[in-house]
């Protein structure tokens, strides 16, 4: 189709045979099977005698076992059943995912008391009903086996005493607060609560410090200067035509990521009409997620990114501003072209912590005339209001013995600060400490009381991301522990002038009564419940005060040149900060990127890898065991794996942050990785992720590192992936349904042209409903919200790292990354692309017809289904799947087995502790109830959430109306936010998923479609907008007409087609 | 309907009078009247005296308030009381199919034949050896049958295909069981409830109607009719499965200890002190099969009893389906679908449902069964 290259792994590209050789076989671990020592059947270890007596007594044993009584089973009613409660009825309550900051509207998924699935609130605008990864997997940490269970009194000698009661522990907080003296500190993550404020302010002789474990501290100051407003505003990138982004990851970890992604989408959206889209540029050191979407990528250091933002605003007009970036200067001045021709709809945004690389930014922002377009001052936003020097600030305070009691809520600067030991040794010398933290993280393992908080979806509350805009909180489910809100425990604490005791009033009291008022009323205040969102008009405003850019310009100019290596620290989508690190879900979810689960790694260009004597070959990718070195910046040493990436800036490192956790943080995090907050530096107000002046050196050793990257080899077919440019598209806009029509011929031609003859399939009558979807490669981003989605409505298996590497992994849904380069030259990325891969669910399933026991076969629904009970583990099906979606349990890994000892595989070991960690009671309470716990032994994939299509047309029966459009949302589709999934049934020709398919068939393409398996998935091709015209996209079609594209098509058929000249390959 | 049955029969006082004759009574011909004190009784009751009267009648217990219920619910409901009261209660019929006994004579037949063919063939060697010996060949005494290995080898095959016809069907039994019926906490007895009372079972399993679960009524649902009624007189005899003679009011009793309602003490009665009662679960499915209650009784209109048998008629219940796939499946292939044949028909979820609407206009067919929908698909029940 085109000359660019699709790859995945450097292998691939490298050395192409050898890497097809190695792919062909699934797993390239030798099989455990016992060596025959020539010693004759009748001497092996397991004879056939042995095996037959094994067989005897196998059989006598399962029959005596199952002859057994059969168990008397109970059914207990409620003795007062709570009205409008249905056993077996999920209820949906809107809450808000609160963590650090990080705020997303959702509706918690209740099913018989207990939370199991999170989706996101629709009735929120600005994040389009959208999660995150970090939204889906949070209904996981409520059932945490390592959560704080009671509070705890940590004795000096460090014994941890629980504490019977609160009462108990208010009593010994207040008496130690009272002989302690020195002031009262507040140490908390970023508060978006204004309850919670309030509580705060109204503290007698409370100082409130709140600190980000990733700090925005540079543009809240930056902000302050230029606007007079120590705040955020709100981002618009739906309302921006040209996005430029200096290594900001907004669509993964940035700010508010959900809000960001729903609204850049909008941008990216295509009418194929008129197809127009947003342009996004990104500048960065290190290939990120949002990175990977760009439509032209540009790479510098990371300490040079003042120097392009100066560059930038030179180049947009903005006086007093000139920077040298030497070959950066042609892309800055086509960037800056662009902003400017843009009419305001124009966007920067600067993932630098430094307040004078912000001053610089928003100079820009003010030149291209983006405030009151696409930046809004009227809705300041709350996510991070931590400035690190308040944080350096505590700790010199601390230190000099002012700070009398210390209380830490969701704050972890033992662990996330770069200066952790300065910070530990500091807490020693304030004598009350106290954490409210949920976990015994770094830091509230060395306070001395510890009151654990709910968990949101235990708690009552509110948060208000936005000004303006109010999401609520509503306890899901009564408090699993003793553990309390760290409001109450402020309330009872406090001491208002003149009395002896605390305000006796909870925080739940507190909260109904101050919104109660607020709203005007009990009525409001239970629809504000109900619907989980309030937004009063916006009312706010700033204004642009340029008077700052000056002084900043020439302090950024001033700033040091990097040389040598530059470490970038950076966070994982799955990860984050790492304050979720103990969750199972996230730990395994794939980087959109480097595809790795498990670990972090430092991340090098091709060129770093050439100095320190990486070799790319086959052996590099295909084998887990991955270089390691050791990266010394200034006195700190850190050893870690390395993976290299192109499109890096040659003399970058990048390593992902929230990793290296302790061990009281739970089996799944502990040991995983390494913590790498020490290597970032504090330039005086606030502390940059980046550091410079490293040394790297070659280890010689290796590390395994469990990649989900390669498993699923297409065989080298390249009928996968669908892009172009946007200028290429415009030009010859029918060359995708053409190479589809070609690869279909292709097929027909070997069965002489008769469609029925061409397949030995049934014909599937489909009288109702036919379901359907299109998924927009356009749209995805690759958050991977959608594969914890996944995870949690279909009670998928999480397997460890150690069946990971044995590709063991269980995701129902995957999303594939393809790189795209040069043939010649790798590094020279293009673009990346992201592809969700799951059934396809075709109408002629190669699938089907190799099951031995029919355990897999057709709906009249149009779904390929898969009956566990029935499936024997043949595994035929999976090796006969072209798409390789099909998922085996090669393990206990659910606890479903009747036996324990299922979980050790003897020749291989036992399965790693998450296993038991997942299995435990307390945590299978997260299992839904509707989909079947699979067990060990049988094949599982993606069945369109049939629990929810089932559900829905119940619904809609007993309703006595036909299904509609929007009645089912799958669980993948409802957690995307930037709605790159559409579903639906494609016999309506009323709904989204027809429109969809028909609105942009230029576009739409089945995967792999010469193998005429005709899949009910259909993607559409994604569009990078450069002006670039692939050099052989138009090919044989210059002058239009299908004749003409005849000739062209029939040579390259062949070349990219293995299967069109060998269909009976494709086909058996 | 439901909600009068709960506590009204048309022939017998329950929680509430019976209602034969109602239009006889109070000013009740007026339907007017009637449905004012349906939709709002404490309103009504005010100055009504007859109807305070009745309260105090009736445990003290105030009738709950129905306000959609619309004067044509009243006229169809008088209409029904006054056939109810005409009717004598069916009486269910049980049909006894005559006990088919041929396979029995065959069987009898087999055996017998079979007996005379080995004395047949014991006569023949016999007579064989007499003749030999009268020839006076000499043989070797012939292999006794029970060393024969050719006998031997038809036992063994026998004996294999038995015992694994026999093995098969019980291992695909193995957790079945039909005709399951434990002893429950209490002794409640269907027959007094659903049966004599007319009570109507979703009063009680209201999860039937909603959820794929048909729930257990809580203690609470039992208190709202056990309130008033605290001992059981008028009803027949009740007796276990053993012939054992059961007192009814002291059944009612052991649950007042469950709820912890004290009868001669009423008014200080604590529902939120009650202790669930762990009833004894009778239908069991393995757990990877889904079946939902609201799907079968509200969109299939499948009646209660078509699985759970004639439960008006059990005073301790026991599972009368055998609950396996073939029992589900079969159902699936029989029964038709609620399909809206036309517009004034069926659930209108089937117009979706084109060429099922096209083929009973031409004819083609001429219902859908539950099949025809994919009833029969694994994934319907297994996912």
């Amino acid at each position: 189709m085109n000359n660019n290259k699709y790859w995945q792994s450097f292998g691939e590209v490298n050395d192409p045979e050898n890497h097809k050789k190695l792919n062909q076989d699934e797993f390239h671990e030798e099989l455990p099977f016992e060596a025959f020592d020539g010693k004759g059947l009748i001497d092996a270890k397991s004879p056939r005698r042995d095996f037959l007596k094994y067989l005897g007594f196998s059989t006598a044993a399962a029959t005596i076992a199952a002859s057994c009584k059969v168990p008397v089973r109970k059914a207990i009613p409620y003795a007062n059943k709570p009205e409008n409660l249905v056993p077996g009825v999920a209820k949906y309550y809107a809450t808000t995912y609160v963590q650090d900051g990080d705020v997303v509207p959702v509706l918690a998924k209740v099913r018989d008391g207990r939370p199991i699935k999170i989706e996101g609130n629709e009735l929120s605008a600005y994040t389009n009903g959208g999660t995150s990864a970090r939204a889906q997997a949070s209904v996981l940490d409520l059932y945490d086996l390592y959560r704080t269970k009671f509070p705890i009194h940590h004795t000096k000698d460090g014994v941890n005493n629980e504490i019977p009661s609160f009462d108990d522990a208010d009593k010994l907080v207040a008496d130690a607060m009272k002989a302690a003296g020195g002031s009262v500190v507040l140490l908390t993550s970023t508060i978006v609560s204004p309850s919670t404020k309030e509580i705060i302010a109204k503290f007698p002789g409370l100082k409130h410090v709140q600190y980000d474990a990733v700090s925005y501290g540079g543009m809240l100051l930056a902000n302050k200067e230029s606007f007079g407003n120590s705040g955020i505003p709100s981002y618009n990138f739906g309302a921006a035509k040209v996005i430029v982004s200096l290594g900001a990851d907004f669509l993964g970890t940035w700010l508010s990521p959900v809000e960001f992604a729903a609204g850049y989408a909008k941008g990216r959206k295509i009418d194929e009409k008129n197809p127009v889209m947003s342009k996004h540029y990104q500048f960065e050191g290190h290939l990120s997620m949002t990175g990977s979407n760009a439509d032209e990528r540009f790479t510098h250091r990371p300490s040079e990114v003042g120097n392009v933002a100066l560059a930038l605003a030179a180049a947009v007009g903005v006086t007093g501003a000139s920077a040298n970036v030497g070959d950066l200067q042609k892309a800055i001045d086509k960037v800056a072209a662009d902003l400017k021709g843009a009419g305001g709809a124009a966007l920067v945004v600067c993932g630098s912590n430094n307040k004078n690389i912000q001053l610089v930014v928003n100079a820009i922002n003010n030149a291209i005339g983006a405030y009151g377009t696409t930046i809004d001052w009227s809705r300041p936003v709350n996510y991070r209001q931590g400035v690190d020097g308040d944080m350096a600030q505590l700790i010199a305070d601390m230190e000099a013995g002012t700070v009398g009691t210390l209380m830490i809520y969701g704050a972890n600067p033992a662990y996330t600060w770069y200066d952790a030991d300065k910070f530990k040794a500091a807490l020693k010398k304030v004598k009350v400490t106290v954490s409210f933290n949920e976990k015994m993280d770094e830091t509230t393992e060395l306070c001395e009381y510890i009151i654990p908080s709910h968990h949101y979806l235990e708690s009552w509350g509110d948060a208000e991301p936005k000004a303006g805009i109010t999401s609520f909180i509503q306890p899901t489910i009564y408090p699993l522990f003793k553990t309390r809100p760290f409001q109450t425990s402020l309330l009872k604490w406090s001491l208002p002038a003149g009395q002896a005791s605390g305000n006796d009033t909870d925080y739940e009291t507190y909260f109904k009564a101050y919104w109660t008022g607020k709203l005007g009323g009990e009525v409001a205040f239970n629809t504000a419940l109900q619907n989980g969102i309030v937004e009063v008009p916006a009312a706010g405003g700033a204004s642009y005060n340029s008077s700052g850019v000056a002084t900043a310009a020439s302090a950024v100019a001033g700033y040091k040149k990097g040389t040598g290596t530059e470490v970038m620290l950076y966070q994982k989508v799955s990860i984050g900060t790492g304050s979720q690190a103990g969750n199972p879900w996230l730990q395994e979810l794939p980087d959109p990127v480097s595809k790795a689960t498990w670990d972090n790694y430092a991340v090098i260009s091709i060129k770093k890898a050439e100095e320190l004597g990486i070799k790319l070959d086959t052996d590099y990718e295909y084998y887990p065991q991955k270089p390691t070195i050791e990266v010394t910046v200034g006195n700190k040493k850190i050893t870690i794996p390395a993976l290299v990436f192109p499109g890096m800036q040659a003399d970058t490192i990048a390593i992902a942050v929230g990793y290296g956790r302790n061990e009281a943080i739970g089996v799944t995090a502990a040991g995983v990785g390494v913590n790498v907050y020490g290597l970032a530096a504090f330039n005086g107000f606030s502390v940059d992720n980046y550091a410079v002046g490293a040394s790297v050196t070659n280890l010689k050793k290796s590390y395994k590192i469990a990649q989900t990257q390669k498993h699923n080899s297409y065989e080298n077919r390249k009928e996968v992936v669908r892009e172009t440019t946007l200028a290429s598209f415009k030009k010859y806009p029918d060359v995708i349904p053409a190479f589809s029509e070609e690869l279909k011929d292709a097929f027909y031609k070997n069965s002489n042209n008769d469609y029925r003859q061409a397949t030995l399939y049934p014909q599937h009558d489909q009288p109702g409903i036919k379901w359907g979807m299109s998924i927009d490669m356009n749209s995805c981003t690759g958050c991977s919200a959608c594969i914890v989605a996944c995870h949690a409505e279909n009670n998928v298996p999480v397997v460890g790292k150690s069946e990971v590497l044995r590709y063991h992994d269980m995701h129902w849904l995957r999303i594939d990354r393809y790189f795209i380069s040069d043939e010649k030259n790798p590094d020279a990325l293009k673009g990346v692309v992201f592809q969700p891969m799951m059934c396809q669910h075709c109408d002629n399933a190669p699938c089907e017809n190799v099951c031995p026991v029919a355990a897999t076969n057709h709906s009249s629904e149009g779904i390929n289904q898969m009956t566990y009970n029935r499936c024997i583990g043949t595994r035929y099906c999976a090796n006969n799947c072209p798409y390789k979606v099909r998922r085996f349990n090669w393990a206990d890994y659910t606890g479903a087995d009747s036996f324990k000892d299922n979980r050790d595989q003897k020749l291989v070991g036992k399965l790693d502790s998450v296993i038991e960690q997942m299995n435990d009671d307390l945590t299978r309470m997260v299992l839904n109830p509707d989909v079947t716990v699979r067990s060990r032994g049988v094949i599982e994939k993606c069945s369109f959430c049939f629990q929810r299509l089932q559900a829905s047309k119940l619904e809609a029966k007993k309703e006595n109306r036909p299904l509609k459009d929007g009645d089912v949302k799958t669980a993948c589709q409802a957690a995307c936010a930037t709605g790159a999934i559409v579903f639906g049934n494609v016999h309506d020709k009323e709904s989204h998923i027809y429109k969809t398919r028909e609105e942009n068939s230029k576009r739409s393409f089945a995967v792999l479609e010469q193998l005429h398996v005709l899949p009910n998935v259909t993607y559409m091709a994604k569009i990078r907008n450069t002006d670039e015209e692939d050099a052989h996209w138009g090919g044989g079609h210059e002058g239009g007409g299908e004749h003409k594209a005849e000739g062209g098509h029939e040579a390259k058929a062949d070349s990219v087609l293995p299967s069109a000249t060998k269909p009976e390959e494709a086909h058996h | 309907m439901s909600k009068c049955a709960a506590c009204h029969n048309p022939l017998k006082d329950g929680t509430g009078p019976a209602l034969k004759d109602l239009e006889q009574r109070h000013k009740w011909a007026d339907h007017n009247e009637l449905l004012k004190w349906i939709n709002n009784p404490a309103v009504y009751m005010k100055d009504d005296p007859y109807t305070q009267g009745l309260k105090a009648k009736y445990n003290n217990l105030m009738m709950t308030g129905f306000a959609d219920v619309t004067l044509k619910d009243v006229d169809d409901m008088v209409a029904y009381i006054n056939d109810a009261a005409k009717e004598k209660p069916k009486t269910a019929v049980t049909e006894e199919k005559p006990a088919t006994s041929s396979s029995l004579i065959f069987g009898i037949i087999s055996l017998i034949l079979a007996i005379i063919a080995l004395i047949l063939m014991r006569v023949n060697s016999s007579l064989k050896k007499l003749s030999d010996e009268a020839e006076g060949i000499s043989r070797p005494d012939p292999v006794p049958f029970y060393k024969n290995k050719i006998y031997i080898a038809i036992l063994a095959l026998a004996l294999f295909i038995l015992a694994g016809y026999f093995l098969s069907k019980a291992a695909i039994g193995l957790g079945r069981q039909k005709d399951y019926q434990p002893e429950q906490p209490i002794y409640y007895s269907h027959k007094v409830h659903a049966g004599i009372n007319q009570v109507n079972c979703l009063y009680c399993h209201g999860g039937a109607w909603e959820s794929k679960s048909a729930t257990i009524p809580s203690v609470n649902v039992c208190m709202n009719c056990h309130k008033g009624i605290q001992t059981y007189e008028k009803g027949p005899k009740l007796y276990t499965e053993e012939g054992v003679e059961v007192n009814g009011t002291a059944e009612i009793m052991k649950l007042y200890e469950y709820a912890g309602f004290d009868p001669k003490n009423a008014a200080a009665w604590d529902p939120s002190k009650a202790k669930p009662i762990e009833w004894v679960k009778i239908h069991n499915l393995p757990d990877h099969v889904y079946f939902s209650h609201a799907q079968h009784t509200r969109a299939g209109k499948v009646q209660c009893q078509s699985c759970h048998g004639e439960i008006t008629a059990m005073d301790e219940v026991k599972q009368v389906a055998e609950l396996s796939m073939g029992w589900c499946v079969n159902c699936h292939r029989q029964t038709k679908v609620d399909f809206n044949y036309d517009s004034t028909k069926g659930n209108k979820f089937y117009s979706i449902y084109e060429k099922f609407h096209n083929d009973i206009k031409n004819h083609k067919m001429d219902s859908v069964t539950v099949k025809d929908i994919g009833g029969l698909e694994c994934q319907k029940c297994h996912y």
